[in-house]
């Protein structure tokens, strides 16, 4: 069953918000995890791994160091739904 | 023909823990390598770590956890009859640590063998000891964690300089008092030093390595983090399942002291709040092989644990290899 950007971009923000602790209303589209939410790369790998448990779909580390923005998360987690 | 009658269980009966004297914070590495203080807490938790002098050997940190372990115990070195080093930064690799160490003791003829599996050696030498005694193998044993990896770290290279660091940490095994069941009357072996959950997965040997003897430690952080952080918690709870102790009964957890954010992401995975969490690494630095008894050896110095408490270890990295088990403290 394919999500919609809004369903996978509300599941993210939970995600963010146990993880790094950022409040989900600050997570939009347009933000960058490194400069605007100031999420590391370890963190990016905790998010990676609770996205493949919600989301079913597996973000490699090669991947990750590409997803700069939540809009390149919820595109990438799309696409793999898609081909999934 | 005959086999040895060994001991119905065996146990932990001291640790003991050194640290060399010098002391370097992540303000001094900052003067030498683009880092700062708040950046190496947030990503490892360390804020110092202790660094080998130049001529301060791995054998001389081992003679020395290990010269407290017997002290603590009360046994004199003839009673010692195997020695089991865990290093994966020796000296020299011929001869080996152990017959050095053991000779540097005053022990006179034991059983003497390095180690290496990388950050979980000292689970690995803690499961032969167990193994060596409960076949009668040996009596007592001298298990040691020892570690230079200052000088195999890269000090211009700040993904690993910030991290890695020297000691070492020890523990004598021998075998377990017989203790009456209380209802039945009969006698059992006092639990001691659990059965060992262990393996290894070479598909990740490219994930930590020194490439060859002129090269420094190399990691890969994201992928040694995503894997301490989701394959290693069902390893440690296999070692309860196999010991026999719920989760809910542990009383001091202590993974290999890594990485603090990797500690405390298994310290939720195992589920078991009421337990203490070994965060030795805050001033000690990962010190591989060394990390567990000397946190342990530490956490005894300083009264927070008691005698007879309950501990659950769980050594892990390069290879990878990982082992667990659960024992009983002294």
């Amino acid at each position: 069953m394919a999500m919609t950007q809004a369903e996978v971009l509300a599941g993210l923000s939970e995600i963010i918000d146990e993880i790094a602790g950022v409040p989900a209303d600050e997570v939009t589209p347009d933000k960058t995890f490194v400069d605007d939410l100031d999420i590391d790369s370890l963190s990016m790998v905790e998010i990676a791994v609770a996205a493949q448990d919600k989301f079913g779909v597996e973000i490699p580390d090669d991947q990750l160091k590409d997803l700069k923005t939540v809009q390149d998360v919820i595109n990438y987690i799309e696409r793999a739904s898609v081909t999934a | 023909m005959r086999t040895h009658q060994g001991a119905p269980g065996a146990r932990v009966l001291a640790f003991g823990g050194y640290q060399p004297a010098r002391i370097v914070t992540n303000d001094e590495l900052a003067t030498s390598v683009d880092t700062s203080d708040e950046w190496i807490r947030s990503r490892v938790g360390i804020a110092s770590r202790r660094i080998a002098a130049s001529d301060e050997t791995v054998a001389d940190m081992a003679v020395a956890a290990a010269g407290k372990a017997l002290a603590g115990c009360g046994l004199s070195p003839a009673d010692i009859d195997l020695v089991i080093v865990a290093t994966c930064t020796p000296e020299v690799m011929i001869p080996n640590t152990a017959a050095v160490v053991a000779r540097r003791l005053g022990i006179a003829v034991p059983g003497a063998y390095d180690l290496n599996a990388a950050c979980a050696g000292f689970c690995y030498a803690l499961a032969n000891a167990s193994d060596a005694v409960r076949s009668g193998s040996a009596r007592y044993v001298l298990v040691i964690g020892a570690e230079k990896l200052s000088q195999w770290v890269d000090w211009t290279d700040r993904s690993t300089c910030i991290i890695f660091a020297d000691g070492a940490g020890a523990a004598v095994v021998g075998p377990a008092v017989a203790v009456a069941d209380a209802v039945t009357g009969q006698s059992e072996p006092e639990a001691g030093i659990g059965p060992v959950a262990w393996g290894s997965d070479g598909n990740m040997a490219d994930k930590i390595f020194i490439k060859d003897r002129n090269s420094f430690i190399v990691q890969e952080g994201q992928a040694v983090f995503r894997w301490a952080t989701t394959a290693l918690h069902p390893v440690a709870l296999q070692a309860c399942a196999d010991a026999g102790v719920d989760p809910a009964e542990l009383d001091v957890f202590v993974p290999h002291q890594a990485n603090l954010r990797i500690i405390e992401a298994l310290a939720r995975k195992i589920g078991a709040p009421q337990a203490k969490v070994a965060t030795d690494i805050i001033d000690a630095g990962n010190t591989s092989s060394a990390s567990i008894p000397l946190a342990l050896a530490r956490m005894i110095e300083r009264g927070e644990l008691s005698s007879g408490d309950k501990a659950l270890l769980i050594g892990f990295g390069a290879g990878v290899c990982y082992a667990a088990q659960v024992i009983t403290l002294p």
